[in-house]
């Protein structure tokens, strides 16, 4: 949904950044504001990962040159968990697992440290149960699964699943999915669709690094970014990701 | 390797500071006239001369053994001095007279020895160097018949007990550094429990090397006579030095029919260095025996310090229906290594052991669980249950399992179970993009990883130990 007068919730400007010594984002620009809904596509190696994890701060990866403020903060100058805390949220293309530590336990941490950066009242563990067990059925997940270690054993799509319901727990104000769609059936993609959808509001905002149209088909863009070699070069609207299924990035190269 | 996760896994050794006292030390060196001397300066009886004769005479034959997965320089055996004492030497009475220098170290330390702690409900015996300096609640604990007192004591005070039980579970010949032991051991706690009684409160030792150039060489020998039952904490710690002290324990359970005897270590000697200097070389020989029916000896350990660990507290079960149990955490960063684990002996009918292994490894250590489960022809019914996890925090340690079983009696039940897992930068990242910063989520890593061993420590211990794995692994991960 796009409003021109709501809030700059991310805007990055030529960011540049490199990893293990080469350089991968070469000047990236992308405002986006409350209430919209931005994609990402490209082919392999065009750098939406990599500008998703720059956003969220992974080490590996280093700053070389631009801006990037989120919520009116200079990103780069907090950590990456003053980061999360601040409202920006990372969906993992590979989540990893966390042997040992229950998925309740994970969540009720993560929640109670968002909720005393808010000033908030913690929830004790019977209290957060029910907040749990609320947002579970967004994601149509058994709740047997919050008692398992983290994402432990848990099929490609269960772990996507469980990406969301930390999203949907956290409500945060910029969630930026990193390939979510990878690897999914259909029914996991309505699923985790449906989850993303539930969370949008007037007063937060999603950014989707994806290769296929095929999720914008369950979530709709508002902004349709392409980036090839380190660049956005090209946006457009919901209908661009259609003319890329049909015709291909290659086209685009040439324009770069 | 990120700063913060550096910084959490590497934390400052805080126990590692040296009290200055002064000692009384035998000349460094080991030969019958040292063992002699010893023996004379504790006042020994002569048939305690001959079992420490005749265990030197036999440690003689032996060979070091070679088989564990550790590596380090051949130990002279010459350099080591086999006893120091803090002086003077004279028999104290209570706490007021104590060397002030040395009740300031337990206070550092935070043992509870003052007269007003004693409301805290352990009774504390304290061994300094090779000599305990103190007992607390000893006066108490006799009312109801209950011994606990150093072992020099025993050995003047109860010398029938002890020439009853000592070496009868651990015997003078049983490897290398028992023998070793035996035949050098200076002090250590004695604690007997009278038939039908229950010890009212937890007895605790805790242990401390100072002298640089030492070695401990203490000997616990812990008897449940019929029905009694005690749980028994250990604590030990040790100066920084820059080079490498032997600590060579024995400990010896016995628990008669239908007793219960519960002993929980956590075990934090000096590590050496991030690089591997310094550091206690921690082989040490723990076994109970299960001598009665229905009785149980549950072993649980917290292991963190000492620059390489060699150590197995094993159950022998040998009355019908008796169980064994053995909760670890063994954890080492840097050089650290570890070789630790278990040996189950099934003897008699219908007896049950449980093995619940956590290794945890960082930096580039070494962490290795070794374990026997051992079914007799008789032990009909016997059952066993194992579980071996090792966990492997950045991408330079290692974990090793080496279980054996043999099973003699086809109606017994053994099951192993094994798993092995990471935790490198990926999990650290993930955290902190959850908001959670680096020490919090090592805690809680830890604290799952090793809740079904902490369940078994008691209350205070368990917060202690939980507070010791994160100081551990400060900045470990990456």
């Amino acid at each position: 949904m796009i409003n021109k007068d709501s809030r700059i919730v991310l805007e990055v400007k030529n960011l540049k950044a490199v990893v293990a010594g080469v350089e991968i984002l070469k000047g990236v620009d992308l405002t986006v504001r409350a209430g919209e809904v931005h994609a990402i596509m490209g082919v392999n190696g065009s750098g939406k990962s990599t500008l998703s994890k720059v956003l969220a701060g992974h080490p590996d990866y280093t700053v070389t040159g631009g801006t990037a403020m989120f919520e009116g903060k200079d990103l780069f100058t907090l950590e990456p968990e003053e980061r999360a805390r601040a409202g920006l949220f990372l969906a993992f293309q590979y989540p990893v697992e966390i042997p040992g530590v229950s998925n309740s336990a994970l969540l009720r941490l993560a929640y109670n440290t968002l909720q005393n950066e808010r000033g908030l009242e913690e929830l004790d563990p019977l209290e957060f149960d029910d907040l749990v067990q609320e947002k579970i059925k967004v994601v149509e997940m058994d709740p047997s699964f919050l008692n398992r270690s983290v994402n432990e054993g848990f099929s490609g799509g269960e772990k996507k699943r469980n990406e969301i319901l930390q999203m949907a727990i956290l409500e945060p104000k910029l969630a930026i999915l990193d390939e979510t769609d990878s690897g999914l059936d259909i029914d996991a993609l309505r699923i985790v669709a449906n989850g993303v959808n539930s969370l949008l509001s007037p007063d937060n905002a999603v950014v989707m690094v994806t290769h296929y149209q095929r999720l914008l088909n369950y979530i709709v863009p508002d902004f349709v970014h392409v980036m090839s070699a380190g660049r956005i070069v090209k946006t457009g609207g919901k209908e661009l990701a259609l003319e890329l299924e049909a015709r291909g990035y290659d086209w685009l190269k040439e324009a770069a | 390797m990120s700063t913060a996760l550096h910084n959490l896994v590497n934390q400052p050794y805080k126990h590692g500071f040296v009290t200055d006292i002064e000692s009384e030390v035998v000349p460094k060196g080991l030969n019958e006239d040292i063992i002699r001397l010893i023996s004379m300066k504790k006042e020994e009886p002569e048939w305690l001369l001959e079992f420490r004769l005749s265990a030197y005479r036999h440690w003689l034959t032996l060979e070091e053994p070679t088989w564990a997965n550790v590596s380090y320089p051949k130990i002279d055996f010459q350099e080591i001095i086999y006893f120091s004492q803090p002086k003077p030497k004279k028999q104290l009475a209570s706490m007021d007279e104590v060397d002030p220098e040395l009740r300031r170290t337990f206070e550092k330390l935070g043992v509870p020895l003052h007269e007003q702690k004693l409301m805290s409900g352990v009774a504390v015996d304290v061994i300094f160097d090779s000599v305990s300096v103190t007992t607390t609640y000893k006066a108490k604990l006799a009312e109801i018949g209950i011994i606990f007192c150093s072992f020099s004591e025993a050995v003047k005070e109860h010398p029938e007990l002890v020439k009853q039980y000592l070496g009868s579970v651990v015997p003078t010949g049983d490897n290398y550094y028992a023998a070793l032991n035996s035949a050098v051991f200076t002090d250590g706690s004695f604690c007997f429990i009278p038939k039908g009684t229950k010890c009212p409160m937890d007895l605790s030792t805790y242990f401390r090397i100072n002298t640089e150039g030492s070695g401990q060489f203490e000997r616990t020998l812990i008897i449940a006579e019929e029905g009694a039952s005690v749980s028994y904490l250990e604590g030990c710690t040790a100066p920084q030095f820059d080079t490498n002290q032997l600590h060579a324990a024995v400990v010896e359970l016995v628990a008669l029919d239908n007793a219960d005897i519960k002993y929980s270590t956590v075990q934090n000697w000096y590590a050496g260095d991030e690089n591997g200097k310094g550091g206690i070389y921690n082989f040490v020989t723990k076994r109970g025996l299960c001598k009665g029916v229905n009785s149980k000896i549950s072993w649980t350990q917290v292991e963190t310090g000492s620059a390489i660990t060699w150590k197995y507290p094993s159950c022998v079960l040998l009355g019908d229906n008796s169980i064994g149990e053995f909760y670890s955490v063994a954890l080492t960063n840097h050089l650290q290594q570890a070789d630790t684990g278990t040996k189950m002996i099934h003897v008699g009918k219908n007896t049950r052991s449980k093995i619940i292994s956590k290794g945890i490894s960082a930096g580039r250590s070494s962490n290795c669980y070794r374990g026997q489960v051992k079914v007799g022809g008789r032990a009909a019914g016997a059952r066993n249950y194992s579980q071996c996890d090792s966990m492997l925090i950045g991408d330079r340690c290692e974990a090793s399992t080496f279980p054996t079983i043999d099973v003699q009696n086809t109606s017994a039940q053994v099951e192993h179970e094994a798993s092995t897992s990471k935790i490198g930068e990926d999990q650290m990242f993930f955290f902190a993009q959850r908001g959670i910063d680096s020490e919090e989520a090592i805690s809680m890593i830890i604290n799952g990883f090793c809740k079904d061993v902490f369940v078994h420590l008691p209350m205070e211990f368990a917060v202690e130990a939980t507070k010791l794995l994160g100081l551990k692994l400060e900045g470990s991960v990456g």
